[in-house]
């Protein structure tokens, strides 16, 4: 009898350890929907496993992962960005333009990552000192910051030279057969950077509390403006190397570019486990969610899928991602 | 009164119109744990927030020990060691148990890990809570579990838990009973018990008359803006205790406390 009821008790508890582990687990879940959808465009097509076609998959995502990196932090502490795309935008033109005379690649670049800055700084200053909602802030500088960069690049490209500007573009194979470039190890270290500064310091787990219970966050005596503040400048500097990023890949600054960038940013985010509302979530989470994106587009490619069913099935996914959060939160707070 | 651990003397916060406090005196002796009892709209949460730091009252003055004190936030009220376990008790559900303890007194490494990479003790934090945790007979088995996957209770304890740790002269507590059921209700009381052993004054907020009596050395009673009477639960009824919150019954009218007064 005895024996019995222990059993049962451990039976159940080994359920509810594995199901807890993934619902629990920032970034299982997500991980493991990619590792599916890898394995099953390697099965279903001959050619998405080629070696080639996947560096082109993660050379594709560079760009949208990168300003996902800097959603995430926003999205982190209960906000959201809408303006990081139109950001990264005006950023490549700032940049692009003042590298025309010779020599100025270096200036340019730092010109274009300290306005980035300053519009993730104007943002969160709406946010903390007037108090608006960051989904009104964001619209209203997503609206300003595409407008001011048609006007200023007079709705022309700029093409770039510059070596500085084009320099994560510059290609290395690695074991004579992986071809990278420059942008992957880079983005590759600020993710890990941010991984860092997000559960390894006092500055993360503040970020994390302010998005959970900013009230618990403010009587535990955690500044939440400043903190805040400094959340909206360092997503700005993100979107700012997202243009550096996305100068090294086509050496273009187009006004009309990343028109997607923004939603597919959120995407990403969402895909990777991270909550919308805030508290919770990681920031390998979102490069796996980018990196599923990235995937599904290319395999569907491969299988000869219409791009636009690719939209409805990225469109089904978010759904399904955030159903799932929902879900688990649900679970989680019985 | 001059071995006081906390006073407040004339103390007055006024919204426009509305006077939340008129003129209300405190006095917290050393070991003992004070009720704090009055009628909803008394004003003894607006007297609470001014001694726990989070409301600035416009005139009056607070005392920790004798030193004169002007708190201009909670963390003010922290650096004397008055610690406050808020009713909706401040924690973040989605952190752990670790996390919570130390939110916003993270610790850092030693060396040039902590101050170059800022990178945080967590295991030192871990063995600390875990510690605190067991001092105070609060079981858990993992300071690595999330809040919100304990108790009304449990999360109480972790409140109770911060407080303990960090507070070393005064332990405020607003209403730590008012959400909890009977067992719950007891262990909270026991903990408060607990901290007195240890030398700690505890400021308890409650409604709760039989879990006042039980655990109270003194009951403050604050009616209309300020302190009408201090009464000794040896000396009192529950039902003195609520005539005189109410207004049913005048502390002039009360020998006992006209003596004590006196005294």
């Amino acid at each position: 009898m005895g024996t019995g009821k222990l059993l049962e008790v451990r039976l159940e508890r080994d359920r509810g350890g594995v199901l807890e582990f993934v619902l629990r687990t920032p970034g299982v879940g997500p991980a493991l929907a990619l590792v599916v959808a890898i394995v099953v465009f390697s099965l279903t097509t001959s050619t998405f496993l080629a070696v080639d076609n996947l560096s082109l998959v993660v050379e594709q995502s560079l760009v949208v992962a990168t300003m996902a990196l800097g959603q995430t932090l926003v999205i982190l502490t209960a906000g959201i960005d809408l303006a990081n795309a139109a950001t990264t935008v005006l950023a490549t033109l700032l940049m692009s333009k003042l590298a025309l005379s010779e020599g100025a690649g270096f200036g340019a670049l730092v010109a274009g990552l300290a306005l980035a800055m300053a519009i993730g700084g104007v943002a969160g200053t709406l946010v903390t000192r007037v108090k608006l909602p960051p989904f009104i802030v964001t619209l209203g500088l997503l609206t300003i910051v595409t407008a001011v960069g048609r006007i200023y690049a007079r709705g022309q490209s700029v093409r770039v030279t510059d070596p500085v500007l084009g320099f994560l573009g510059t290609r290395q194979f690695l074991f004579g057969r992986i071809e990278i470039t420059y942008g992957m190890p880079l983005a590759l270290g600020m993710f890990v950077l941010l991984w860092y500064a997000l559960t390894r310091t006092a500055w993360g787990r503040h970020v994390y509390a302010i998005g959970n219970e900013p009230e618990a966050a403010r009587l535990s005596g955690i500044h939440v403006p400043r903190t805040v503040l400094s959340v909206y400048l360092i997503a700005g500097l993100v979107y700012g190397m997202a243009a550096w990023q996305a100068l090294g890949r086509v050496p273009n600054a187009d006004p009309n570019a990343y028109q997607t960038g923004n939603l597919d940013s959120i995407t990403a985010v969402v895909l990777g486990g991270t909550s919308l509302f805030g508290g919770r979530g990681s920031v390998f989470g979102t490069l796996v969610g980018a990196l599923i994106v990235a995937v599904l587009r290319s395999g569907l490619t491969q299988a000869g899928i219409d791009d636009l069913y690719q939209d409805v099935a990225t469109g089904v996914l978010v759904i399904a991602a955030v159903a799932l959060d929902r879900f688990s939160r649900n679970t989680r707070q019985r | 009164m001059s071995d006081t651990v906390l006073s407040a003397r004339g103390l007055v916060k006024r919204y426009g119109n509305v006077t939340a406090i008129d003129g209300a005196d405190f006095d917290l002796l050393p070991r003992e744990v004070l009720a704090v009892v009055g009628d909803n709209g008394a004003g003894k949460s607006s007297l609470i927030k001014a001694l726990s730091g989070a409301l600035v009252p416009d005139a009056g003055e607070i005392r920790v020990g004798t030193e004169r004190v002007h708190f201009r936030g909670p963390l003010d009220a922290r650096k004397h060691g008055i610690e406050t376990v808020y009713q909706d008790l401040a924690l973040t559900p989605a952190q752990d148990i670790a996390s919570n303890l130390f939110l916003g007194r993270e610790r850092r490494l030693p060396g040039w890990r902590g101050t170059v990479l800022r990178m945080l003790d967590a295991k030192g934090m871990r063995a600390e809570a875990e510690k605190v945790l067991r001092d105070l007979g609060i079981g858990i088995r993992s300071m690595t579990q999330l809040v919100e996957t304990l108790s009304g209770g449990q999360r109480q304890g972790i409140a109770v838990a911060r407080a303990a740790a960090f507070g070393t002269r005064v332990v405020i507590m607003d209403e730590p009973t008012a959400a909890l059921g009977v067992t719950e209700s007891a262990k909270v009381l026991e903990l408060i018990g607990r901290l007195r052993e240890r030398g700690l004054p505890v400021v308890l907020i409650s409604h709760n008359m039989p879990h006042i009596f039980e655990i109270a050395d003194r009951v403050h009673v604050h009616r209309l803006g300020k302190r009408i009477a201090v009464v000794s639960p040896r000396t009192h009824t529950m039902n003195e205790v609520v005539g005189l919150l109410t207004g049913a019954m005048r502390p002039e009218d009360d020998r006992r406390l006209q003596a004590s007064s006196a005294g």
